[in-house]
């Protein structure tokens, strides 16, 4: 499954990157490259494989559904780049 | 006075406990050690003042007859666990300047034993590497190197480097495909990933959650023992930690070996691999038997699958873990006229090369009308994978298999920078274990003719690392590798 410039641009969009144009098809080689490369998997047999998705099988734990930490508001916000009035500051994102 | 930065934690601790110098002496000694060795480039953070104020504490409860297993011991700490008030970057330009608010359970483990920490430790950004070199704050330069500066393998480079070269008693590592084991083998030391489940991940910045372990890099196996007693256990803040017990590693040093099988894979034998290598690799057998293990030939048949579906799934959780940065929360912010070109300007401006490219690939694999072809196939395949385990597992106790196919190469090598594939082909021998979350652990075997280290990894059953401590400890006898100078 080879893929072309468009689809280099969505990705590097869906991923929420830039891609200058002169770099555009140098990705888009490296990427088919890798795609060519992990293609590979398709020579394995993995009918009725059940997918792995986690190493130990046990079931999550449960616990009960109570607050247990909170009153943080100082120390969650104390990384944030803008700040205001106790709350994250964001670019405006209403019209 | 004897070199304080020779001496393992288990030497360490009994001359703490004798009396035979201060843990002040021992934080002073290794502050020196990390001053001539600067030019490694190991530390990204040093808090040697606050490692002295530790220590003083230690030095009292020592007085007092009391104290933690890691009583007085300084430690390196990888810079992907969060560490309360001191700058945690993942050394990604993104972080730079992140001071969590709070300790990540492993971190927090080691100072409640009575560790105090030199110094955050370089690695790739992200953990997402096999060199050092995609580290915001530069390649680490392995102390092995000679005329050319040598990488010191990654992603935990600075934890191999600084144990390496004295510059801590011991450190974490992280390791996701090979990254505690690979660089362990390129510098020289030993260092175990446990099973995945052992160590809490909370406050471990993420890479690919189903596959990333905290584990010990350290100057020997029970040096390992000592320090992964202290880090594992279960954590209600981590819901992949298992809920089982911890027993003491240490107790399994110098248990006989005999009649242990030693499973030998056939399909580790690569066209091409290193003579030197593969004579190392009879030599280690050859120890083994000798000591009364029986060498077992086993066959691991998707071993030749397991990178591909490794690149698949690593970069896919990568890509899912990394959407957090946005720089709304944390991280650094570079606006734009819209919310959408605010998170484009700070991504592209925080995340360098390797990282975009792997961010990139899982997003591919994870959009609509690929999940299936990729990401499910590979996931597919990554239970065969465990599934060759389980059954070599039948046949033998523990593995025995190279590390890594080569030693370490040069910083800036060509070849690897031109084609991210050769780069990752140097986790050949370490990511199936991690596919399959099983412990394995890395330990100096020689010298290769150029007088660089070479890595034997020693896998074992899932939360049986106490074989793997066994047999890693009978080996380490008969390989009696001096370590550096």
């Amino acid at each position: 499954m080879a893929i072309d410039k468009e689809t280099v641009k969505k990705v590097a969009f869906l991923s929420r990157l830039k891609i200058e144009e002169d770099k555009i098809e140098a990705t888009e080689r490296e990427f088919n490259k890798i795609l060519q490369w992990i293609e590979q998997l398709s020579e394995v047999n993995t009918d009725g494989v059940e997918p792995l998705v986690s190493v130990n099988d046990c079931s999550l734990q449960m616990r009960q559904d109570i607050v247990n930490d909170g009153n943080l508001a100082e120390q969650v916000l104390a990384n944030a780049p803008m700040k205001e009035y106790g709350y994250f500051g964001v670019p405006k994102v209403v019209e | 006075m004897t070199d304080l930065t020779k001496l393992t934690i288990a030497q360490a601790k009994k001359g703490l406990k004798n009396k035979d110098f201060s843990a002040v002496e021992l934080v002073d000694a290794y502050a020196a050690k990390m001053n001539e060795g600067r030019k490694y480039n190991a530390y990204v953070c040093e808090t040697v003042e606050q490692a002295r104020e530790l220590a003083k504490r230690s030095q009292a409860k020592i007085d007092a007859g009391e104290g933690g297993n890691l009583e007085g011991i300084p430690l390196g700490i990888k810079d992907l666990f969060c560490t309360k008030g001191i700058a945690t970057t993942a050394c990604s330009e993104f972080l730079k300047g992140f001071v969590p608010p709070y300790e990540s359970t492993v971190s927090a483990k080691l100072l409640a034993a009575g560790a105090s920490f030199l110094g955050k430790l370089n690695l790739d950004e992200f953990a997402m590497g096999g060199s050092n070199e995609t580290s915001a704050f530069g390649p680490v330069i392995n102390p092995w190197s000679k005329d050319v500066p040598l990488v010191a393998g990654g992603s935990s480079g600075g934890s191999a480097a600084a144990v390496a070269a004295g510059m801590c008693a011991a450190a974490t590592g992280t390791d996701t495909g090979g990254s505690i084991r690979q660089p362990s083998s390129y510098c020289g030391v030993t260092g175990i990933k446990p099973t995945y489940g052992r160590c809490s991940r909370y406050g471990i910045i993420a890479f690919a959650s189903s596959l990333d372990q905290a584990g010990p890099i350290a100057k020997d196996v029970r040096d390992c023992a000592i320090m992964l007693n202290s880090m594992a256990g279960y954590d209600a803040k981590d819901s992949t930690s298992v809920k089982i017990d911890v027993p003491d590693f240490e107790k399994f040093l110098g248990e006989d070996i005999k009649g242990m099988k030693i499973g030998i894979p056939k399909e580790y034998m690569v066209d091409g691999m290193d003579s030197e290598l593969s004579a190392y690799w009879n030599k280690a057998a050859e120890m083994l038997k000798s000591r009364g293990a029986e060498l077992v030939e086993i066959s691991l048949p998707h071993t030749k699958y397991a990178l591909a579906a490794y690149y698949i799934i690593a970069p896919a959780e990568a890509s899912a873990n990394l959407a957090r940065y946005d720089g709304l929360r944390y991280g650094n912010r570079v606006e734009g006229d819209t919310l959408d070109e605010m998170y484009i300007n700070s991504r592209t401006a925080g995340f360098g090369k390797e990282v975009k490219r792997r961010i990139m690939v899982g997003t591919y694999v994870l959009s609509a009308g690929y999940y299936d072809a990729y990401y499910v196939k590979a996931q597919k395949v990554r239970r065969l994978i465990r599934n060759d385990f389980m059954n070599a597992f039948e046949k033998c106790d523990v593995i025995l298999t190279p590390t890594a196919p080569v030693v370490a190469f040069p910083i800036g090598d060509k070849s690897m920078q031109e084609n991210p594939i050769t780069m990752w082909l140097n986790d050949i021998f370490t990511v199936s274990v991690s596919l399959a979350g099983l412990p394995a652990m890395s330990l100096p075997i020689g010298l290769n003719n150029g007088g660089l280290p070479l890595g034997m990894q020693i896998i074992g059953k899932a939360f049986d690392e106490a074989s793997v401590f066994k047999t890693a400890f009978a080996l380490e006898k008969d390989a009696n590798f001096k370590g550096m100078r």
